[in-house]
C-alpha cells in the first residue's frame, strides 16, 4: 500500500490516536451514566469516537485518492522549533527565581539563535530595549505582578 | 425610541475620557502589530491580551475591539504595500492594491481602503444596534436543545465557509471540543483528564492555546522558511488623496461591499473573510472592464475592504446576542469576557447594558480613530514594515511569555504554552487549519452542558433535538450546508474560489 498524501496520512493517524485515547480514557476512568442521566464520560466518549471515525476517513482518503506530488510533510525545522520551545521553558523556570532583569535578556539572547541572521550586537540591542520596554509596559504601566529582581537579592 | 436611548447610553459610555483612551490605545496597538508582516488578528489579539488583565470589563472589551479593527486595518496596509496580506481577509485586497502600489497609486489605494472601511464601519455599527435587541429576544426563547443545535450549526458553518479540507476541519473542531473536556465536570464535580495535576482541573486557559498555536506556532513556521527579500513601496506613497475619477469609481463599490459584508458577517463562519471574497467576485462580475481587475482596479480594493470591515462589525452580533462566536477572533472575545467574569449570552444586554451599548458605540469611535490614525500617519507605519524579522520575533516571544506567566502568575501556563507551540507547528506541517480548534475549544463546555441538560429534560430521548421545531430547523440547516458543499459542482467552485486567492 502506498501513501498518496503524506500530510493527510499523518493528520488522520493523529485524529484516530487522540480520539481513541479520549474515548478509552473517559470510558475507563469516569462514569458513563445513561442517556437520561449523562455522566462525566458521556460527552467526551462520544466526541472521541466521532473524532476517531473522521480520522479514519482522512486516513482512508490519504491512502486511496491521488494528490499532487504526494503532499510531503517536508523537513521539520528542528533548529527554530527546539530553540523557541526550549527558550520558553527556560523562561518559565527562570522568571520566578531570577526575575525579569535577568530572565528577559536570557530569553531574548537564546531565542535569537533561532534565526539564520543571528548577530550578537542585534541580540544585545533587543535585550536592552525589550527588557526596559517590558518593565515600562507591564510593571509600571499595567501594574502586573511580575518578579523584577532575582530572589537572592531579596527583591 | 429605544434604539436612540440605547445609543445615547452607549455613546455616553464610549465618550468618557478613559474609554476613549482605551479605544485609541487599542486601535494604535492593533495597527502597530497588524502592520508587522506575518501576524494575523488572532495572533495579535492573543499577544495583546495581557494588556487587559488589569482593566474592568467594559474598557477591556472596548480595547480588544479597537485592537481587532486596528489589526484588520494594518493587515490591509501590508497587503497593499508589500503584497503580504496580514490576515486572510485582506488576501483579495493584495491582488489589486499591490498592483496600484506598483503603479505609484499606493496613496489612492490606502485612502480607498481607509475611507471605505470607515463608511462600512458606520453602517455596521447601526446594523448591530438595530438587530441585536430582537435577536436577543429570540435567544431567550431558546432551551438547551436549541442552544446545542445552534452551536452545531455555528461550528459547521464556520468550517464550511473556510478553505481547505472539510473533513479535517470538522476533525479539528472535535479536537478542540475534546481539549475543552479537560476540566472538572460541572454536574458531577469529577476532575477529567487532569492526570492529578491540580492546574489542569480548572481546564486549559484559552490564552495558552491561542498563544501557543497561533503565536509561537507561527513564529516557528516563519523561522523555518528562508528569509524573503520583499519589495517595499515606501517612497512611492505620495498624493494620498484619490482623484475625482477614483472617487467616482470607488463609491458604488463601497456601497455594494458594505451591504454584502453586513449580511454575510452575521452568518456563522462568515465575518470578514467570506465578505471580502464575495465582494471581489461581485465587483469583477459587475464591472464594465473586468480585464482591469488584477491590474490595479480601485473597485477591487474599495469593495472587499468595505465588505471585510462591515463583516468584521456584524460578526459581533452572534457573539453579543447569543454568546456564540462565529469565528476565531470572536472566540477570543468570548474568552476575554469570561476572564472578566461575564458569561456571554443573551443576558449580557440586560445585565450589562453599559458594556453592551458602550462596546457598540465604541466601534464607531474606533473606526473614526483608525481613519485619523492611518491616513495622515501612514509614513510611520511604513517605517515599521521595514523592521527585519530578527528584531520582531524576539519581541513577540517576550510579549507572549510575559502574557502567559501573568495570566495566573504561575509558570505552569508557560510550560503548557510551550507544549502547544509544538502542537501548533505540527498542525502547520500537516496543513491542519487551527482556527476551528479554537472555536471548538471555547464552545466545548457550553455545548456539553446544553446537551446534557437537554437530555435530562427529555429523559434521555435523543429525538428531542428533532421534535422541537427550532432545534430541528437549525440541525437541518447544518446538515444542508455540509451536503451542499459536498456536491461536486459546488466543491469545484469552492476550491477554485480559494485557489484564486493563492
Amino acid at each position: 500500500m502506498k501513501i498518496k498524501s503524506q500530510r493527510d496520512f499523518w493528520s488522520g493517524l493523529m485524529f484516530v490516536v487522540v480520539g481513541v485515547a479520549f474515548a478509552w480514557g473517559s470510558a475507563v476512568n469516569y462514569s458513563f451514566g445513561s442517556s437520561a442521566r449523562p455522566g462525566p464520560a458521556y460527552f467526551p466518549f462520544g466526541l472521541g469516537i466521532l473524532l476517531a471515525l473522521l480520522g479514519a476517513v482522512v486516513l482512508f482518503k490519504a491512502l486511496t485518492i491521488e494528490s499532487e506530488g504526494g503532499q510531503p510533510v517536508g523537513a521539520f525545522a528542528w533548529k527554530p522549533l527546539l530553540i523557541v520551545v526550549g527558550s520558553i521553558v527556560l523562561f518559565g523556570f527562570a522568571l520566578p527565581r531570577l526575575g525579569m532583569v535577568v530572565t528577559l535578556p536570557l530569553l531574548i539572547t537564546c531565542v535569537s539563535f533561532a534565526s539564520d541572521e543571528f548577530h550578537w550586537r542585534d541580540a544585545l540591542l533587543s535585550s536592552v530595549v525589550l527588557t526596559i520596554g517590558s518593565w515600562g509596559i507591564f510593571v509600571w504601566g499595567l501594574n502586573l505582578v511580575i518578579p523584577v529582581w532575582p530572589t537572592f537579592l531579596g527583591g | 425610541m429605544d434604539l436612540i436611548n440605547n445609543l445615547i447610553l452607549g455613546f455616553g459610555t464610549a465618550f468618557t475620557l478613559q474609554n476613549l483612551l482605551y479605544a485609541f490605545g487599542g486601535a494604535v496597538l492593533g495597527t502597530l502589530i497588524g502592520v508587522l508582516p506575518g501576524l494575523g488578528p488572532v495572533a495579535t489579539i492573543a499577544m495583546l491580551l495581557p494588556s487587559i488583565y488589569s482593566l474592568d470589563a467594559t474598557p477591556a472589551l472596548i480595547m480588544l475591539a479597537g485592537i481587532y479593527y486596528g489589526a484588520q486595518y494594518g493587515g490591509s496596509t501590508t497587503a497593499i504595500l508589500i503584497n503580504v496580506p496580514g490576515e486572510s481577509s485582506s488576501v483579495v485586497t493584495a491582488i489589486d492594491g499591490y498592483q496600484m502600489a506598483r503603479q505609484g497609486r499606493a496613496g489612492a489605494a490606502l485612502a480607498a481602503a481607509g475611507l471605505g472601511s470607515f463608511f462600512a464601519g458606520c453602517v455596521g455599527t447601526v446594523v448591530i444596534a438595530a438587530f441585536a435587541p430582537p435577536l436577543t429576544e429570540l435567544a431567550f426563547k431558546f432551551g438547551p436543545a436549541e442552544y446545542f443545535s445552534l452551536m452545531v450549526l455555528g461550528l459547521i458553518g464556520a468550517v464550511v465557509l473556510a478553505s481547505g479540507s472539510l473533513v479535517k476541519a470538522i476533525a479539528m473542531i472535535l479536537l478542540g471540543l475534546l481539549l475543552g473536556q479537560i476540566n472538572t465536570d460541572v454536574i458531577s464535580g469529577t476532575p477529567r483528564f487532569s492526570f492529578d495535576i491540580p492546574e489542569l482541573t480548572d481546564g486549559i486557559n484559552f490564552v495558552v492555546i491561542a498563544m501557543g498555536i497561533f503565536g509561537f506556532g507561527e513564529i516557528i513556521a516563519n523561522l523555518g522558511q528562508p528569509a524573503e527579500h520583499r519589495e517595499v513601496f515606501t517612497k512611492s506613497v505620495k498624493g494620498l488623496w484619490p482623484t475625482k475619477q477614483d472617487f467616482h469609481d470607488a463609491w458604488p463599490a463601497v456601497l455594494r461591499g458594505t451591504t454584502l459584508g453586513s449580511v454575510l458577517g452575521v452568518l456563522p463562519g462568515g465575518g470578514a473573510l467570506l465578505s471580502s471574497f464575495a465582494a471581489y467576485t461581485l465587483e469583477k462580475k459587475l464591472s464594465k472592464h473586468p480585464e482591469k481587475f488584477g491590474k490595479g482596479a480601485i473597485q477591487g480594493v474599495a469593495g472587499p475592504e468595505s465588505a471585510n470591515n462591515a463583516g468584521a462589525q456584524t460578526s459581533f452580533i452572534p457573539m453579543l446576542t447569543l454568546g456564540i462566536p462565529p469565528n476565531a477572533v470572536m472566540a477570543l472575545m468570548v474568552g476575554a469576557m469570561t476572564i472578566k467574569g461575564i458569561q456571554p449570552g443573551p443576558q449580557v444586554m440586560t445585565s450589562n447594558p453599559e458594556l453592551f451599548w458602550g462596546l457598540i458605540a465604541s466601534m464607531w469611535v474606533g473606526n473614526l480613530m483608525l481613519v485619523i490614525l492611518n491616513l495622515p500617519l501612514i509614513g510611520i507605519w511604513i517605517k515599521l514594515l521595514t523592521v527585519p524579522y530578527r528584531f520582531l520575533f524576539p519581541a513577540i516571544v517576550v510579549f507572549c511569555c510575559i502574557g502567559t506567566y501573568t495570566l495566573n502568575n504561575n509558570n505552569f501556563d508557560v510550560f503548557m504554552t510551550a507544549a502547544f507551540a509544538v502542537v501548533g507547528y505540527i498542525f502547520y506541517k500537516l496543513s491542519c487549519e487551527p482556527a476551528p480548534l479554537l472555536l471548538g475549544f471555547i464552545l466545548g463546555p457550553m455545548m456539553e452542558e446544553n446537551l446534557r441538560r437537554a437530555l435530562l429534560l427529555s429523559r434521555g430521548d435523543w429525538s428531542t433535538f428533532l421534535s422541537r421545531p427550532l432545534s430541528a430547523g437549525l440541525l437541518i440547516a447544518a446538515a444542508l450546508m455540509v451536503v451542499v458543499v459536498m456536491l461536486p459542482s459546488i466543491k469545484n467552485k469552492r476550491e477554485e474560489a480559494f485557489q484564486d486567492a493563492d
